[in-house]
């Protein structure tokens, strides 16, 4: 039950701190024309396919005691994982919010402000009418941070009681040959992602409607 | 009349991709008028009024406020004594009751205010039946009503209206069109009016402005633009039927004596000898008659010129006439006139107008006429 919890607790935190972030750069790169926006936009598309690996990876030598933030010992703690998993959802969170945005039709753009919106007023109203498309984004965050193996076991440890977190744990069963725990532990990961996405899905429709 | 306007566009150019979109020198939308910006598709209209909406940035050009010169960014304050009604409602999500109130809701006001505002507004354009329906669930007459009705509630120093009834049907157009000229009279609101249509300008227009690739090429009173067009396009655009190239051969004493091809005209006009001239002449303005002028005319009209009938077309209560004289001659009569001279293509015809019928356009000079 604890690693149950400590895998909402990680990947929550880390898809609100991508939701956070990753919406107004989604709306500002969806809004805004300047020099360089197309690169930007390439990278967020291919930070989108970032492995997970990689970014484990990255963020364990960012935090290793050797590493630019070794003094705030954060490897092996839940706090590594929440950073890992952000690295990861941000570019998704980023990348379907642009994709929104840029569905909106323009004039509804220039309407929104012709009725006198400020530039945070504008922003609100962009959220609010491109929100169905926002919880997919949320959606595919979270899906994508709670189902991840590689970089929360590289920068967590996968220590028991500590940074032991769903996926981590069906991968030891597996190696230590309980198959049934493991089983057990991945039916529950599906239930969990079912449920989860049942309550996404239910509010897009239900907003839809 | 205020003697400042309202706004005033000074040197005005907008160019994108490097393509000027608009360069229009000057152009003025005075207190209470409604200024109807005609043209053709890709004149530059919408993108003229997305910069009177501040919507846009030109890459030169000043724009004034009562005098007042506008900066660049243009603060929220100005921003928001203006408001625009696109072609398309561009609804938001919601209820009809939350578009309408939206505008209200961003100037900060709250609850009853924006209750009263609001219920007028939909009483107005007869949708208070609709307030708490979704905009998934409107016509497009029900959707352009709250539109309008979202844009006029914030009340706006200055309207801008971008042919917001062309996607609608035409019962649904005209009915929508007599209130709305309604309304912008009743209130004394400032309207600049994109359209296409130019009945549609002339019905709610006080003066109109007429676009052609960028350039205003005529601003005036609607009858000014109609019977005085300065330019061969607005002369077309306006539906003039006959613009015919020509040369001034003889003038004396205010009257003019045209050669058009092989065929003289006379027409009241001072522009001097040997200019080349376009002539304007309205097919309601010609008469039709089957008696052959060989003899000088009784009648007071100064021209007559025969033809043969190449083509007829009845359009409602009325008949096009095309005749060939030379030339194509465009002639409007009532359906009821070609039945009782039973016209036929072949017949021979005389065309009869008045000196005073025809529009003279000095080719090359529009600045003067």
């Amino acid at each position: 039950m604890a690693i149950l919890w400590l895998s909402l607790e990680v990947s929550g935190v880390a898809i609100l701190f991508s939701m956070v972030v990753g919406v107004p750069l989604g709306v500002w790169l969806g809004i805004r024309r300047f020099l360089g926006r197309g690169l930007l936009v390439t990278l967020v598309n291919t930070g989108m396919g970032l492995p997970p690996v990689v970014v484990g990876l990255f963020v364990f030598l960012l935090l290793a005691r050797s590493g630019p933030l070794g003094s705030f010992e954060l490897l092996y703690t839940p706090t590594a994982m929440v950073i890992a998993q952000v690295i990861i959802a941000t570019p998704l969170v980023i990348g379907v919010t642009l994709a929104a945005i840029q569905g909106l039709d323009e004039r509804l753009r220039l309407q929104i402000l012709s009725l006198g919106a400020s530039p945070l007023q504008y922003f609100w109203k962009l959220v609010i009418e491109a929100r169905l498309s926002l919880l997919a984004a949320l959606a595919a965050g979270f899906g994508s941070i709670i189902s991840e193996v590689g970089a929360v076991m590289m920068v967590g440890g996968n220590l028991r009681g500590e940074t032991r977190v769903m996926t981590t744990a069906i991968v030891l069963e597996t190696r230590q040959g309980d198959f049934s725990m493991a089983i057990a532990l991945s039916l529950i990961l599906l239930l969990l992602a079912l449920l989860i996405n049942w309550l996404f899905t239910w509010l897009q429709q239900r907003r839809a409607l | 009349m205020n003697p400042l306007p309202l706004l005033q566009l000074e040197g005005l150019r907008y160019a994108q991709g490097g393509r000027t979109i608009l360069d229009i020198p000057a152009l003025e939308v005075h207190e209470g008028e409604t200024l109807a910006i005609l043209g053709a598709t890709g004149a530059g209209k919408s993108t003229l009024l997305r910069l009177m909406n501040f919507l846009l940035t030109p890459q030169q050009g000043l724009f004034r406020w009562r005098g007042a010169s506008v900066p660049r960014p243009v603060p929220l304050s100005i921003r928001r004594r203006v408001a625009m009604a696109f072609q398309e409602p561009l609804l938001f999500q919601g209820t009809v009751f939350q578009n309408v109130a939206y505008g209200l809701a961003l100037r900060g006001l709250r609850g009853a205010t924006i209750q009263s505002k609001v219920d007028e507004m939909l009483h107005l354009f007869h949708i208070d039946h609709l307030r708490h329906r979704s905009t998934r669930h409107l016509s497009g007459g029900e959707a352009q009503r709250t539109a309008l009705a979202r844009a006029l509630v914030i009340e706006p120093e200055l309207l801008l209206l971008d042919e917001p009834l062309a996607s609608l049907d035409l019962p649904t157009k005209e009915q929508l069109a007599g209130e709305l000229k309604h309304l912008l009279g009743r209130r004394r609101l400032t309207c600049a009016y994109v359209t296409h249509d130019q009945e549609e300008a002339v019905a709610i227009a006080d003066r109109v402005a007429v676009l052609e690739n960028g350039h205003l090429e005529q601003l005036g009173a609607p009858e000014e633009i109609f019977f005085h067009p300065r330019t061969p396009f607005v002369a077309r655009f306006v539906r003039t039927g006959n613009v015919l190239p020509g040369v001034v051969e003889h003038s004396q004493e205010g009257l003019a004596v045209i050669r058009l091809q092989e065929r003289r005209l006379e027409a009241v006009s001072d522009i001097p000898v040997g200019r080349q001239v376009w002539i304007c002449l309205r097919p309601e303005d010609i008469l039709l008659s089957r008696e052959e002028k060989s003899a000088p005319s009784r009648d007071s009209a100064r021209n007559h010129l025969a033809g043969v009938i190449t083509a007829l077309r009845p359009n409602g209560p009325t008949t096009q006439v095309t005749l060939d004289c030379g030339f194509p001659l465009l002639a409007l009569i009532t359906r009821r006139s070609a039945l009782d001279l039973s016209l036929a293509p072949g017949d021979r015809l005389v065309a009869s107008f008045k000196a005073t019928a025809l529009h003279l356009i000095e080719e090359g000079d529009t600045e003067k006429r």
